[in-house]
């Protein structure tokens, strides 16, 4: 029967093949050009390190950093607050409440819709004069004068991350549902018992127990969200105004190969934001594990 | 399976449940009760307005979105779409982007499945090594490698077609992860075994008996390969230049920078028509989908 292990090779040729040809390889070419002056046509002549020299001293590439982190950091904390605070309410034995599917759904639909029908709609809604936003907010009275949410550096990054907020609020509370009701109900019977209240409930049981599943949350999330590209692209001209303030990295990182032909500038971009990506993903982990020596529990 | 926490109903039943409870008289509401709900039915409007005031300004006028906010629909619905189909086809797009959608969903769920078989019950020499670095690759962002593919599709002369959008597919890291999981808890090697015995091929096994075990995960891991390659834009952005063959992202995008932006009712009924048939499918498929990211999100 041993013989048959050559079968393996078989079953993951197709797959390699793929992988190194699709994958790998424009990866690796990615590198390569991120060594040169290469513009699309034309020889690629090395440059040494000068692309990435240039990076480090570059205040667009270096604003693009700083704009992705904001928008991103506030939608986060956001997100994560409803989502806990929605888990805390769901998961409280003494208020059960009815209809978690129904509002599970409402929340989670926006995350479900294609994010340039998304950018689309929301460039519509928020127009400043003649947006449906601004005229129903002035209709009940909540504000006097139309808000120029898009063209204001400020608040055109709120918009931003107040739309990731209402896209993927929904998603994050269902994970963290989903790792509540992976923990054992004694806990909670336990804890009512000894008269704990919610906040200590939730804060020495829930959270506790729910670390590998934030882990995952704020990974995925700051990787998304470090590639942050169709809402801008389509809520502003495609080049992050007002102010540059809608530039984050992968528009610029677009936006110097496919706009200014700058590809191994690109190449040396995309290299950034895959080291900053790492750093900041090691740091979480870090974080969240270093100071406990304590095996994650594998749900 | 995950997801039984309280009440799995579908959306009408739930709202049902809810309304007998409010009108028996024996159990009462409490206040902090009737707080909660009262603030998780305005979050839900909150998450449900923006699609609502698409789907009230797709069948108004231009002059009368211009002139002021209502939900009440008007009547210019028939207008909107002729004056948005003289300038784009969205339904040309709305075919592109099922076509590309089922192909990427049937490659990755196929070649995933085969490799993750591979993976999961033969012994060969790098196996691990493959493994690990196929893990490693998995953390690599997807913009990363965009220039040099690029490069690539040009070189190989397959920019403005879809091949450079389908046959990636079959090389999908995450989802042979997640099936060579799964099937290393589901699938006994005795039975395989058993079908050699039988005198089954290898292959022979794989698609009569390994693929049936693993069609949940298939199925679970096909929703997002759908919705991811559905929703994507920055590929298509740049693979793509003839309109005709645009998927329905790049044409929104295309929207916006065509004529048909100066109608507003017709812009808003370009993106309910991207929208709709989404949501549509969401109402039937949401109990599913929700169980899905569930157990997406435990298993790893």
């Amino acid at each position: 029967m041993k013989n048959l292990n050559r079968y393996g090779y078989f079953f993951i040729a197709p797959f390699w093949l793929v992988f190194l040809v699709f994958s790998i390889y424009p990866v690796a070419l990615t590198f390569y050009y991120s060594f040169t002056n290469y513009t699309g046509s034309g020889e690629a002549q090395l440059v040494g390190l000068a692309n990435y020299k240039r990076l480090l001293t570059d205040t667009y590439f270096v604003e693009a950093f700083f704009n992705t982190w904001k928008i991103w950091g506030v939608n986060f904390v956001l997100q994560m607050g409803l989502a806990l605070i929605l888990a805390m309410i769901f998961s409280d034995m003494r208020v059960k409440l009815k209809g978690i599917a129904f509002f599970r759904a409402i929340f989670y639909l926006p995350n479900l819709i294609t994010i340039s029908s998304v950018a689309l709609l929301f460039g519509i809604l928020l127009d400043w004069q003649h947006g449906s936003l601004n005229m129903m907010l002035m209709k009940l009275g909540l504000i006097s004068d139309p808000i120029n949410w898009l063209n204001e550096p400020t608040s055109a990054q709120l918009s931003i991350s107040l739309i990731l907020t209402w896209m993927w609020f929904g998603h994050s509370f269902i994970v963290v549902m989903a790792g509540v009701s992976g923990i054992s109900k004694d806990y909670y019977e336990a804890a009512l018992i000894d008269g704990a209240n919610r906040w200590q409930t939730f804060s020495k049981i829930t959270i506790p127990l729910l670390k590998p599943i934030l882990l995952y949350i704020m990974i995925t999330s700051l990787i998304g969200g470090l590639q942050l590209f169709d809402l801008p692209m389509l809520l502003t001209d495609g080049i992050g105004s007002p102010d540059g303030s809608l530039n984050t990295m992968v528009l610029y990182l677009y936006n110097q190969a496919f706009k200014y032909n700058n590809y191994g500038y690109a190449a040396a971009v995309a290299y950034g934001l895959f080291v900053i990506t790492l750093i900041f993903s090691a740091f979480i982990f870090k974080g969240m594990y270093g100071k406990e020596r304590k095996q994650p529990r594998q749900v | 399976m995950i997801g039984k926490t309280a009440v799995d109903n579908s959306l009408s039943n739930s709202v049902q449940k809810k309304s007998v409870i409010e009108t028996k008289p024996k159990r009462k509401i409490s206040i902090p009760k009737l707080l909660i709900y009262t603030v998780l039915i305005v979050m839900a409007i909150v998450c449900f307005i923006p699609f609502l005031m698409m789907l009230v300004n797709a069948t108004r006028s231009n002059e009368a979105i211009l002139s002021g906010f209502t939900l009440l629909p008007g009547s210019a619905i028939v207008e909107n779409y002729q004056t948005m189909m003289s300038y784009i086809n969205i339904w040309a797009g709305f075919k592109n982007s099922l076509i590309i959608s089922v192909l990427v969903t049937l490659l990755s769920g196929y070649f995933s499945a085969l490799t993750a078989y591979g993976f999961a019950f033969y012994v060969f020499k790098g196996k691990n090594a493959m493994f690990v670095f196929m893990l490693v690759m998995m953390m690599v962002p997807g913009q990363l490698g965009l220039i040099g593919f690029y490069e690539l599709c040009k070189n190989l002369g397959i920019l403005d077609t879809y091949i450079p959008l389908i046959i990636p597919a079959a090389a999908s890291p995450f989802v042979v992860f997640f099936l060579r999981q799964y099937i290393l808890t589901t699938l006994h090697p005795s039975l395989i075994e058993a079908a050699r015995i039988d005198g089954a091929s290898e292959f022979k096994i794989f698609h009569t008996i390994a693929i049936p075990i693993m069609m949940p995960a298939i199925a679970t891991m096909s929703i997002f390969t759908f919705i991811g390659s559905w929703n994507n834009y920055i590929m298509p952005l740049v693979v793509l230049f003839s309109p005709e063959k645009f998927t329905l992202p790049v044409l929104m995008g295309f929207l916006k920078g065509s004529q048909v932006a100066q109608n507003l009712g017709s812009m808003y009924l370009g993106i309910a028509i991207s929208v709709v048939p989404i949501m549509v499918a969401f109402l039937f498929l949401s109990k599913y989908i929700v169980n899905s990211i569930s157990a997406g999100s435990i298993k790893e």
